[in-house]
């Protein structure tokens, strides 16, 4: 449906045809005064933003003022364009009426003033240069010329060209004696048809047109209109869409709160109005009848434009764009807001469409159409719908409207699933054909049985990808990223039966606020949600029809608001389909107030450093020192930003940074019973104004404490004293502790035993000692605090304690065992690296987040750092983009009546520029009713994780032989459970569905990792932090720590090499973890997930070694290297493209390290061969043994 | 008939009982559990064996229970950390309605314990 063919038949047939627009008055005057269901048409709605606009002129201007970005400006031209081209001149015409007219016509007026007085001379500069250009914008004042200048011209093209077929229309009624001669100016259909014929295919044209269309028409049954007056409307109109883009612009240029309230703002002149009937437009459309229709009209008119597309489009400026961002940049990401939101320009109203389709069928049926015929042309069933109520309504006018509304309403009913068919929209489609049917090559090859005890080749030539749910390929394009969402069975059983029978966990591995290389972004004034259960509108609901949509999860009924008919994408109105939200499963809202408690918190980042005697011999506190003060401009966040430092001993110093101090003045507090804040507004500073003082303090630092002798740690008393810092704003608290914290409260005693480290009994002391650290970090966590341990020691430090005060915060934890600036480099190179990626990484403040499943399906545990608030809503004081989260789920109803299920994931928070932000996945998934199809669609990877959470917690309240018997028995249950349901074959043997064939190795290499193992010496924090790595890790992280990727480098290929930018990433295949892969003529590279081992065998080709590593032979390897170096050979270079491209896959850098055969760090690369009988007590084989002893 | 220390126990585990029955429903742990402890030792007191062995298993219950609560430094049973997981909040809420099942069984068992104490002395 391409606006253009639309605008064209709606002119030619308009202009020609009287008949057509009787029926679409008669139409639209149903609809307003029914309901908003029916209410195809836009016009409505826009009478309620239209009163309020008056009362709005000021904020224009100072919108104004905020906005910079080109692309709004781009967006403005773009209008212009294309009203300038098709109409020029009639500014005079239109502007007089509208100004002089009417007290009403106020709120344009103004905008025409401001919008003037910010630019008008840059005015003609746009015009020449083309729509889309974006991006050099004059900033501001350009925008404001544009209002001036559109406003006044577009009316005039219209007025002239659509006036003809206007003027039959009545001449102004009752109308509102203010607004009647705005409003019927710009109500007659005239309006439409001069945008209709005049605009070509730009949104913004078409859509106010079509807007305007519908009043127009009511008006020119009932009264003829004044040709002048619809103008104005339209005049309006586009500034209403210049003012929202310029808000979002500028908000966006800036910051946050910019945005959200210029949008309101913008809005404002025009569609305040929209904002406060904010929650339904619809509704107010309805009452709207009550007024005059005059007065209607000329809302419409005004709005039509103006607040049609004010209200919408009030949207405007927020309405809606869309555009991708770069996540990773905050400012492209900006920018690009900006960008969309000139693209987006005014939301539409739905009518406009709708009257688009009216006039052409308008033309073939004069009368009415029955709802029964058909159009194979889509739109043709929307003008059926709106006929057949019509003809009637026609020719009675307002009285009519009553009668027409309840014959409308069987029509709309009846007619709903013929709109379904001719709504392109995919969801519908899907839902009819989504769990029907698969594609059957992919569900045999995964329901392969799988003899595991005769196939030994099972892993597949590259790591696995997530399996794609079995869904039409419509759904699937628009399916949410398996990375960001997965699930762990691809097909949903229908009942909890068959769950139960199937013997595999259900549950959702999400990465919500994964780094995403693109993302829509929508600025909208409303955010469409379903009203019972407030899932945000997704790529998976239904459209009934243009003004309806059915929720998929509670499959309630919900109206489709006003400017959600406009779709700032194509820029064309009455394709709610199409807007970016329905188009994407992934997509992020700004918000407006709604969604704030208190206006958004600046960034603020406090970093608490251990500086004890310990600390100093560790030597951390340089390479933080240097780190972050090269990262100091990185630091997300604004102007508002805010840091502050804090060290402790056994005392807490705090550092008065305020800004006119010659340099940083250091206060102690040693009474660590009752701590207090010294001074409480220059210990936390801002950034940008301190900067220098930050700088003297991070140079001087190190050595300040290079003396110390304290060896206590007060590590209780400073998280305290930084939870009391930090309470007025809420941040993020950096903690770094190199020892067990002795004295004051929350001090622990060593509870680690050394010499049951390698005992098979069961491990103690996997719990916290104290509840301290907990209650603090629920504290922090109410205060939107998060708090982050990075813990260097080389003793223990009873991790299972300190890590809550991370867990219930939301916040996320570093290791580093035996770290020593000097002894331990491969550890001192890992925390610089991941240091800067800590201190440069996204971060959202103040975040919840809320997962919602279909009906049927509950969330029953969560897995991750977090506080649970309530059963669906997890509270996140800080969320970063490297933690995961996991949740289990059952199935509380049957899905039977559904042939799809859907789960959306809601991240609120606030974006270290101060703005709310809303990121929405959405992922859909078929539902199943056979137990093959269960496991044809299962994701092994995803079960390995989940069971390994449940493990985790298992393992932590019973123990850990519970946990490690709860593994074994998982794959038992599997293993038997198909064997006696699936598997017809009488199979000697482990006989298991191929898409788990891997699920023995994988629980194998669960029971061998460091956080389940037993019999294997294992230190009890390095256990504890392995077990909280599990919780947070992302899948992809984790799998390659669970079952590390080995591969052989001397033999690669340039065969199926990946081709990147002028480089060559060989692909080399992967090989099973067994030592007789390892073979001693080859080199091998093992992908551990944060460490890569490069093991070089004894006999190893010299060509590799000499070429890769730049040593003669293998005797001259020295024991420690951690670099390949940068040789100018052909092997080098493809070992290296492939390095870095396993590394740019992932967050945090990952290190090298290389190792010969005869090395002591043999055992470490050997433990991880998991299908050998290392240390553990299973070899693969003896694995499966004992899981078909089992059996049996 | 006679008012004795029986008849006492009787009626106060009566009266104590409807507090129980509401407390169960709230979860208002401590009390609860001090409640049936101190009744316990007064049925205890009053010799009445048969009423006591009703009791001690749902004693040995509360004990067991608050022994196993996760590491807090305060009073409390409830971690706020877990509750909120669906299968732990199904537990409690199963323990609460099956002790109010309970409760008020006891309700009329003391009742008619109390009149059967003051009839028969």
């Amino acid at each position: 449906m391409s606006a253009p063919g639309f605008t064209n038949l709606n002119s030619s047939i308009s202009y020609g045809q009287n008949p057509a627009t009787p029926h679409r008055n008669g139409p639209a005057q149903t609809y307003q005064p029914m309901h908003p269901p029916t209410g195809c048409y836009g016009a409505p709605p826009q009478q309620q933003s239209y009163p309020t606009i008056p009362a709005h002129p000021a904020p224009v201007p100072s919108k104004a003022p905020i906005t910079n970005s080109a692309h709004s400006a781009n967006y403005y031209r773009s209008n212009h364009h294309q009203q300038q081209q098709q109409q020029h001149l009639s500014q005079h015409h239109v502007a007089p009426s509208p100004y002089s007219a009417s007290p009403s016509s106020a709120p344009p007026s103004q905008t025409y003033a401001t919008l003037p007085s910010s630019a008008p001379p840059p005015s003609n500069a746009h015009y020449s240069q083309q729509p889309l250009q974006q991006q050099h914008h004059p900033p501001y004042a350009p925008p404001g010329s544009y209002y001036g200048p559109q406003s006044y011209h577009a009316p005039p093209a219209q007025q002239s060209q659509q006036q003809p077929s206007l003027v039959p229309a009545p001449a102004v009624g009752p109308g509102a004696p203010v607004y009647p001669i705005v409003s019927y100016p710009s109500a007659p259909g005239s309006s439409q048809f001069g945008t209709l014929s005049s605009s070509q295919s730009a949104a913004a044209h078409g859509v106010m047109p079509t807007q305007m269309g519908a009043p127009l028409h009511q008006y020119g049954t009932t009264r003829p209109a004044s040709t002048a007056a619809v103008q104005p409307g339209y005049g309006v109109a586009p500034p209403s869409h210049l003012a929202p883009t310029v808000n979002g612009q500028g908000g966006t240029g800036h910051q946050h709160y910019d945005q959200s309230q210029p949008a309101s703002l913008s809005y404002d002149s025009y569609g305040d109005a929209d904002h406060p009937p904010s929650g339904t437009p619809s509704a107010s459309v309805h009452s709207s009848p009550g007024h005059h229709q005059g007065m209607q009209y000329g809302y419409a008119a005004n709005s039509g434009a103006s607040s049609a597309s004010a209200a919408t489009s009030g949207p405007a400026a927020a309405p809606s764009s869309s555009s991708s961002e770069d996540d990773d940049d905050d400012d492209d990401e900006e920018d690009e807001e900006a960008g969309g939101d000139t693209s987006s320009s005014s939301t539409g109203s739905a009518s406009p469409v709708p009257n688009s389709y009216d006039n052409l069928e308008g033309g073939s049926y004069p009368d009415s159409m029955p709802p029964s015929n058909h159009m194979t042309n889509q739109a043709a069933p929307y003008g059926n719908y709106g006929y057949p109520g019509m003809p009637p309504a026609y020719h009675q006018g307002p009285a009519a409207v009553t009668d027409s509304s309840p014959s409308h309403d069987p029509y709309g009913q009846s007619s709903y699933q013929q709109y379904s068919q001719p709504f392109p929209n995919m969801s519908q489609l899907s839902a009819a054909l989504g769990g029907l049917s698969g594609v059957p090559e992919l569900e045999v090859a995964a329901l392969r049985p799988v003899n595991l005890l005769q196939e030994r080749d099972l892993l597949p030539h590259r790591p696995l990808e997530a399996p794609e749910p079995n869904l039409s390929p419509d759904l699937k394009k628009v399916n949410c990223c398996p990375q960001s969402f997965r699930c762990t069975l691809t097909s949903i059983p229908q009942t909890q039966a068959l769950l139960t029978k199937a013997r595999l966990p259900l549950g959702l591995l999400l990465h919500p606020f994964r780094d995403l290389q693109q993302l829509p972004v929508i600025t909208s004034n409303t955010i469409v949600r379903c009203r019972s259960c407030r899932t945000y509108i997704n790529p998976f609901v239904t459209f009934l029809d243009q003004r309806r949509w059915k929720c998929n999860l509670c499959y309630r009924v919900n109206d489709v608001p006003d400017e959600f008919m406009y779709n700032p994408v194509t820029r064309s109105y009455g394709e709610p389909h199409k807007r970016p939200e329905v188009q994407n499963a992934t997509v992020e809202f700004i918000a407006s107030s709604d969604y704030m408690l208190r206006p958004p918190q600046p960034a603020a980042y406090l970093f608490v450093l251990d500086v004890s005697h310990n600390a100093v011999e560790a030597g951390y506190l340089k390479y933080f020192c240097e780190s972050l003060m090269d990262n100091l401009d990185k630091l997300p966040g604004d102007t508002r930003t805010r840091v502050g430092f804090l060290t402790f001993d056994n005392t807490i110093h705090f550092y008065n940074l305020q800004e006119g101090l010659s340099q940083p003045q250091m206060l102690v507090v040693s009474d660590i019973d009752d701590i207090f804040i010294p001074s409480h507004d220059s210990l936390m500073v801002n950034l940008k104004e301190s900067k220098e003082l930050v700088k003297d303090l991070l140079t001087s630092l190190p050595g300040m404490f290079s003396e110390s002798k304290e060896t206590h740690s007060a590590l209780g008393p400073a998280l305290q004293a930084a939870f009391k810092l930090m309470t007025p704003t809420g941040g993020r608290v950096t903690v770094f502790q190199t020892q067990l914290p002795t004295i004051g409260a929350g001090s622990l005693q060593s509870r680690e035993d050394p010499n049951q480290r390698s005992s098979t009994k069961g491990v103690q002391h996997l719990g916290p000692a104290t509840d301290f650290y907990k209650k603090l970090a629920l504290d922090c966590s109410g205060q939107q605090i998060g708090v982050d341990l990075f813990l260097l020691s080389s003793q223990y430090t009873d991790l299972a304690s300190l890590s809550c005060i991370s867990k219930y915060s939301a916040g996320s934890i570093f290791y580093y065992p035996s770290f020593h600036c000097t002894q331990n480099p491969t550890q001192l190179e890992k925390f610089q690296k991941d240091l800067e990626r800590y201190l440069t990484r996204k971060i959202g403040f103040e975040a919840v987040m809320r997962i919602r499943c279909t009906k049927g399906l509950s969330i029953h545990t969560f897995h991750g750092n977090f506080f649970v608030r309530s059963t669906d809503l997890l509270s996140l004081a800080n969320v970063n983009p490297d933690s995961a989260f996991a949740v289990q789920m059952s199935i509380d109803d049957s899905l039977a009546d559904s042939s799809l299920a859907c789960f959306q994931a809601a991240l609120l928070y606030t974006s270290s520029k101060g703005k709310r932000r809303i990121r929405v996945h959405t992922l859909c998934l078929p539902v199943v009713n056979q137990l093959s199809d269960v496991y044809a669609g299962a994701d092994v990877q995803a079960i390995t994780c989940l069971l390994a959470d449940m493990a985790i917690d298992r393992s932590i309240t019973s123990s850990l032989s519970d946990a490690r018997d709860a593994l074994t028995n998982a794959v038992v249950d599997l293993m038997s459970a198909y064997k006696n349901n699936v598997c017809n074959l009488q199979q000697s043997g482990l006989v298991v569905a191929a898409s788990m064939r891997l699920f023995p190795v994988y629980i194998l290499s669960l029971l061998k990792q460091k956080a389940l193992r037993t019999g294997t010496s294992t230190r009890l924090d390095e256990r504890v932090f392995a077990m909280c790595e599990f919780k947070t890790q992302p899948l992809q992280q984790l799998m390659r720590m669970v079952h590390p990727d080995l591969y052989r480098l001397d033999d690669m290929s340039d065969q199926g090499a990946l081709h990147l930018n002028d480089t060559v990433v060989p692909q080399p295949h992967l090989l099973h973890l067994s030592a007789d892969r390892v073979t001693r003529d080859g080199a091998f590279l093992l992908d551990c997930g944060n460490v890569f081992y490069l093991w070089i065998g004894k006999s190893c080709d010299h060509l590799f070694i000499q070429d890769v590593l730049g040593f003669p032979d293998y005797a001259s390897i020295p024991a420690t290297m951690t670099h390949i170096p940068e040789l100018e050979t052909l092997l080098s270079e493809r070992v290296r493209a492939f390095l870095d491209w396993l590394q740019d896959k992932r967050a945090f850098s990952s290190t090298l390290t290389v190792m010969k055969d005869n090395s002591s760090a043999k055992a470490s690369f050997f433990q991880y061969l998991v299908e050998d009988r290392s240390e553990g007590p299973f070899s693969y084989n003896e694995f499966l043994q004992h899981i078909q002893q089992q059996m049996s | 008939m006679a008012f004795t220390f029986a008849a006492f126990c009787y009626m106060l585990a009566l009266l104590l009982t409807a507090a129980l029955i509401f407390f169960a429903i709230w979860h208002l742990v401590l009390p609860e559990y001090l409640i049936h402890f101190f009744f316990c030792v007064m049925f205890f007191c009053a010799a009445e064996w048969l009423t006591l062995s009703l009791n001690l298993p749902l004693l040995a219950y509360h004990v067991w229970r608050y022994m196993s609560r996760p590491v807090m430094s305060g009073p409390g049973l409830y971690d706020p950390t877990t509750i909120m997981n669906a299968d732990i909040l199904a537990f409690c809420q199963k323990e609460g309605w099956c002790k109010l099942a309970f409760y008020l069984l006891s309700f009329f068992y003391y009742l008619y314990g109390m009149i059967y104490v003051l009839v028969s002395s």
